[in-house]
């Protein structure tokens, strides 16, 4: 089934794709971030008896969120081809991958977060706001420092969602192992690629994972 | 330094109003420690979380060193809130922070540079005893540890009044003995008022100078501890102190059949000695001054806060007006005096 020394150019596309497919998942996951976190910890602080209380605007962001989250991705992907295309000038290749697969990450992040702000004790906030912190500290303070494991194994499963996410990007053209996939192991029945793609994929998800977990059992350790 | 006046707080819920403070008011002079007992639901908790407005109160005021806390803009609150110290039962440190970190936090929300905060903070951890645990963290300390880095937390902007919620109800009894010595030590050296609320009388009893009884979100009874004791008004207060100091006799030693000759009467009293009245041999006085028979029930001798105090129940037998002449006498020199024998 295998047939790898005959084809040493398959060698050279596996390496590409699989470069392609972790910069696009290490951008989307930089970039979804970048928005993600600040939108979880708005979710948070203006949820009801938070510290930024904001019930209305809660309800409306919490909505929009849910929104976005309930498009399954391979169609989110169509949808935003415009969008994609007014952004990095077309909808095929690597970064034009950037575009969907931050986008619909950004609600997924914000959820993770959400969930792991709210994971700390109402007390600690309380302490701080008894100390006269303002909201600001005790968001930096409190909130994020003390729910850093939690955070980095939301990272882990963001990154790991993304790549699954990018295969399905790579169907339609954006590169990366999922793009391979197609073209070779579908549309011209090479077995071979497939298995190696898969391959490539699970111990990509398996070093994210453990990368994670390592990082928040280290947070963890050295404050037990 | 604290005058809390008509406080009503009201939550409303999806079905219901619930009153967990119903017109409040409360004065606690500087340097005194104010406790404040209560069953749980009572509204204790809600009362402390008011004074530094963790909690917004529905009515009333609340004054501290003559600011009104209850009408502060939010940048002003934050600046009260840092000469108001809180302690909180389940200690509510920063697991992501070393014990150092923990009691510098308070003086970073302050902006107090880090040189100066760094050698508070090692003052602070010398107060508490913690010097040698300063780069711990939280997980690796004790209960009674973690509630001391609580208090050098608390203690860390120089606060002008040290609120306590609960402080010792997660600790064993001798921790909570420990941690109540600290505070008083601290109450001591510094004059520093604090105020606490707490569900155990022993509480109230070792450290607190006055105490208000919290029941049904009302205050029902305040006085000095030591009046409390000898001389409760309400069930709620009797309750409290019946939890750790035995006042009441068993109903057969009430009840005992008087078969007595014509004159004669059997009185059944309750004393409460109170400070140097309780160094006094004061009813070995009055028997021999008067003409009557005194039996024993039941004593106890206590101490509350750094003042002795007992109880001493008697039966006292004699011709009528010999024994009301026994009872003023005692009264005469300061005894607390109760007939329990319900005659």
């Amino acid at each position: 089934m295998f047939d790898f020394g005959a084809n040493a150019w398959m060698v050279d596309k596996v390496l590409i794709a699989t470069w392609e497919t972790i910069y696009m998942v290490a951008i989307s996951t930089f970039l979804s971030y970048v928005v993600g976190l600040p939108l979880g910890i708005i979710l948070v602080t203006t949820s009801e008896g938070h510290i930024l209380e904001n019930k209305r605007f809660n309800q409306v962001l919490g909505s929009i969120v849910n929104a976005v989250r309930s498009i399954p991705f391979i169609i989110f992907l169509i949808l935003i081809i415009p969008l994609t295309r007014l952004i990095v000038g077309t909808s095929i290749g690597t970064i034009a991958s950037i575009v969907p697969l931050t986008l619909a990450a950004i609600p997924f992040v914000a959820r993770l977060v959400e969930t792991s702000l709210k994971e700390i004790e109402w007390g600690l906030v309380e302490a701080a706001l008894s100390m006269g912190a303002n909201a600001w500290q005790v968001i930096s303070k409190v909130l994020l420092p003390e729910a850093m494991p939690s955070l980095n194994l939301g990272v882990a499963i963001t990154t790991i969602n993304l790549v699954g996410y990018s295969a399905m990007a790579g169907i339609v053209g954006g590169g990366g192992l999922g793009t391979l996939a197609y073209y070779y192991g579908y549309q011209r029945y090479e077995n071979g690629i497939m298995w190696i793609t898969v391959i490539v994929l699970v111990v990509l998800v398996q070093l994210v994972q453990m990368l994670g977990d390592t990082l928040a059992a280290k947070i963890s350790n050295r404050r037990r | 330094m604290i005058e809390v006046k008509n406080l009503t707080k009201i939550f409303n819920t999806v079905n219901q109003e619930i009153v967990a403070l119903d017109d409040v008011s409360l004065h606690v002079e500087k340097g005194e420690i104010f406790g404040i007992i209560g069953l749980s639901g009572a509204g204790k908790s809600t009362l402390i979380r008011c004074i530094n407005m963790l909690e917004k109160p529905t009515k009333g005021s609340v004054v501290i060193d003559g600011i009104e806390i209850t009408t502060l803009e939010p940048q002003d609150l934050r600046s009260a809130r840092q000469k108001i110290g809180m302690i909180f039962q389940h200690f509510n440190l920063l697991s992501s922070r070393t014990v150092f970190d923990n009691v510098i936090f308070p003086l970073e929300i302050a902006g107090v540079p880090k040189k100066e905060a760094g050698k508070r903070v090692e003052e602070l951890l010398d107060l508490v005893g913690l010097s040698d645990r300063a780069k711990s963290y939280p997980s690796q300390l004790s209960g009674g540890q973690k509630q001391r880095v609580g208090i050098a937390r608390a203690l860390a902007n120089s606060p002008k009044i040290l609120l306590s919620d609960e402080a010792t109800s997660a600790l064993d009894p001798q921790t909570t003995r420990s941690i109540l010595d600290l505070l008083k030590d601290i109450n001591h050296r510094y004059n520093l008022t604090i105020l606490l609320i707490t569900h155990d009388m022993n509480v109230i009893k070792e450290t607190c100078d006055r105490v208000a009884v919290i029941d049904d979100s009302r205050i029902v009874e305040v006085g000095r501890v030591i009046n409390i004791f000898s001389n409760p008004q309400t069930a709620t207060s009797r309750s409290f102190i019946g939890n750790i100091i035995n006042r009441e006799i068993s109903d057969q030693l009430l009840q005992r059949p008087a078969e007595q000759a014509s004159g004669i009467i059997t009185r059944v009293i309750r004393v409460s000695f109170i400070g140097e009245s309780a160094g006094k041999p004061l009813i070995s006085s009055m028997i021999k001054k008067f003409d009557m028979d005194a039996n024993i029930l039941y004593g106890n001798i206590d101490r509350i806060k750094d003042t002795p105090f007992g109880y001493l129940t008697l039966e006292l037998t004699g011709a009528p007006d010999q024994v009301a002449e026994g009872l003023d006498y005692l009264s005469g020199h300061g005894l607390e005096v109760e007939a329990i024998d319900n005659v």
